[in-house]
């Protein structure tokens, strides 16, 4: 039943288009491509996922802003970046000029914020889609996040989807912090969102027991940081499959699903293919090894190939076949 | 900053020095681009293991012929445990040579070099450097107590000028490396200091160097998820040459800086000035 690895079809849907393989790397583990570029060369990924772009220039948090953790690590960035006129000028010719199909993170703080990125990015080369990372505060809301509750998920979703290209797809990135991670993934999809990025980091603490304190620097009255790595795969696979499981039975329109948390290996990609993903992300992996997201590809494509699959899709959602 | 490779190196030294242990890797294409200053990130635990970070350390010395690095640790924590636990003819998989060298006198200068503990390793690299380009160095080597200190002999072999420091005077001078500092500075006439260890060392290094008109360069050991400059972890506030303050990466702005344009006092803090600076423009 195993066929050459070489021949299988890693064509992998995306919005209502496809890529040429389904791994791209998690947002904020990849920067804007520069310095992995060192370790591999981007074209060969399906797309890079860019580290997420707000209006405006941010400093982010004071440090520290990361703790290791079993099979992990806690951070928290502060969504630090360079703000998306920098970005179009700097760095996205640049990855551009490198054939990197360039899947653009965005957040706001403000509806019209996500809205003032998307329209930055319309006609700019290297482009391929938008993830929004509805993850972000909401300053008109306490600070809570957007992607905390459906209505708010979806006002975003429904303003980037108006002025983006409509060539573009539009990915809602979902936080697994909420009661119901599908219905904040219907409101999404209604709210025209073409795809859906599953999962965000997890919500988590960190006590040092030598300084007594926590051990990311409090910012804005928390402590906390995003949970990321292995520890969270299972978590982030339940997403994917609960979500998956949803469309199938109808609830909402069938979306591609971008699956994220913990892959490290073509093993751990295939579960989350299984799950319902048809594109994987590669995150805090890159960290321990910065050629991962290659790697990860090469592996996917010889575990579907030992297990007799001669296209990606034919595998994606298949645990649900029973 | 330097252009890294990613190798499974082999150790071929693996020997305890005081109270730290000296690893020699062997691995193409790594020694050759080392400049002093530049250090390495390597993984820790097994591919499937569960300590994902890598850890940096200076490269203490590279040899081009023999094609190795040399990296001095102490163990800190289960990740520095556990590869001082390895045996020689293991690999290890390395990331290097990383970061921003420190900057290197043009004309031949006196330069004194500051290190306390293992964190002065980068400093001999650093010294053959300026004494190949004609110019001499002078050293104050630190530690809190004796068997903390590094390189001593190592020192006194390239210089007589080496002064030593130890909190609780079990060996040399009692006190911190800043004690004798000032006069060092004027016994060598040093145009230039460079310094290698913990933050607060740094800080007072520079401090000194600053109100003695001395130019100053430290090397930070920040603790860093990737080292490769993608994980935004390592940042400190400095000021780059436009005047303006940023957040800029250890690892690659790094970890070598002008001590007078890291706002040490702003670590740990998010200064008015910072709000809002853009970021991975570097210096």
């Amino acid at each position: 039943m195993s066929i050459d690895p070489a021949s299988v079809d890693l064509t992998a849907p995306f919005g209502s288009g496809t890529l040429p393989n389904p791994v791209t790397t998690a947002s904020g583990c990849a920067g804007y491509g520069r310095e992995l570029a060192k370790f591999l060369p981007l074209a060969e990924l399906g797309s890079i996922t860019t580290k997420t772009i707000m209006p405006y220039p941010r400093s982010g948090r004071a440090t520290p802003r990361m703790a290791e953790t079993p099979s992990g690590m806690l951070n928290g960035i502060g969504l630090q970046g360079s703000g998306i006129e920098h970005f179009v000028e700097h760095e996205l010719p640049w990855l551009a000029e490198r054939g990197a199909r360039v899947l653009v993170s965005i957040a706001g703080e403000r509806v019209e914020e996500f809205a003032e990125c998307a329209r930055a990015l319309n006609g700019q080369p290297g482009v391929v889609g938008l993830e929004v990372n509805i993850s972000c505060p909401n300053v008109d809301n306490r600070g809570l996040v957007f992607a905390a509750n459906p209505a708010t998920s979806h006002d975003v979703v429904a303003a980037v989807r108006e002025v983006a290209d409509p060539a573009l797809p539009v990915y809602a990135k979902l936080t697994p912090d909420v009661t119901s991670v599908t219905d904040v993934a219907m409101a999404c999809v209604r709210a025209g969102a073409d795809g859906l990025s599953m999962i965000n980091t997890l919500l988590g603490v960190v006590i040092d027991t030598d300084t007594l304190r926590p051990h990311l620097a409090p910012s804005g009255g928390t402590a906390s940081g995003g949970l990321s790595g292995p520890a969270i795969r299972p978590v982030a696979v339940r997403c994917v499959y609960e979500v998956h499981a949803a469309m199938r039975a109808g609830q909402f329109a069938s979306v591609p699903i971008l699956g994220m948390g913990g892959i490290r290996t073509g093993r751990d990609a295939l579960e989350f293919v299984l799950a319902g993903a048809s594109g994987v992300a590669v995150g805090t992996a890159i960290f321990n090894d910065p050629t991962a997201p290659l790697r990860v590809l090469d592996e996917l494509r010889e575990a579907l190939a030992v297990r007799g699959f001669a296209k990606l899709t034919d595998a994606v959602g298949l645990a649900h076949h029973h | 900053m330097a252009h890294p490779v990613q190798r499974q190196a082999e150790i071929v030294e693996l020997s305890p020095v005081g109270a730290y242990h000296r690893l020699v890797l062997q691995a193409e294409g790594i020694a050759e681009r080392v400049l002093p200053g530049h250090f390495a990130a390597l993984a820790v635990d097994r591919a499937d293991g569960s300590l994902l970070l890598r850890r940096p350390f200076f490269i203490h010395r590279a040899d081009p012929a023999a094609e190795t690095i040399e990296i001095v640790l102490a163990e800190v924590g289960p990740g520095t445990r556990a590869l001082a636990r390895q045996r020689v003819g293991d690999t290890v998989d390395v990331v290097a040579p990383l970061g921003t060298s420190y900057s290197v006198p043009t004309a031949p200068a006196s330069a004194l070099l500051v290190g306390v503990g293992y964190g002065g390793s980068p400093l001999f690299g650093l010294a053959d450097r300026i004494v190949e380009q004609g110019g001499s160095v002078g050293f104050i080597l630190g530690a809190s107590t004796a068997e903390r200190l590094f390189g001593v002999e190592h020192a006194k072999a390239l210089t007589p000028d080496v002064l030593v420091t130890t909190d609780d005077g079990t060996f040399g001078i009692r006190g911190q490396v800043t004690l004798p500092l000032t006069e060092a500075m004027r016994a060598i006439e040093a145009r230039v200091v460079y310094a290698s260890g913990p933050r607060s060392m740094l800080r007072a290094v520079a401090e000194v160097c600053s109100r003695e008109s001395v130019r100053c360069f430290t090397a930070v050991e920040e603790t860093m998820a990737c080292g490769v400059g993608v994980c935004m972890t390592c940042v400190l506030p400095v000021v780059g040459d436009d005047g303006e303050s940023r957040f800029v990466r250890s690892c690659v702005d790094g970890p070598c800086f002008d001590g007078s344009r890291v706002r040490w006092d702003d670590i740990g803090s998010v200064p008015a000035d910072l709000e809002g600076a853009a970021a991975m423009g570097g210096l």
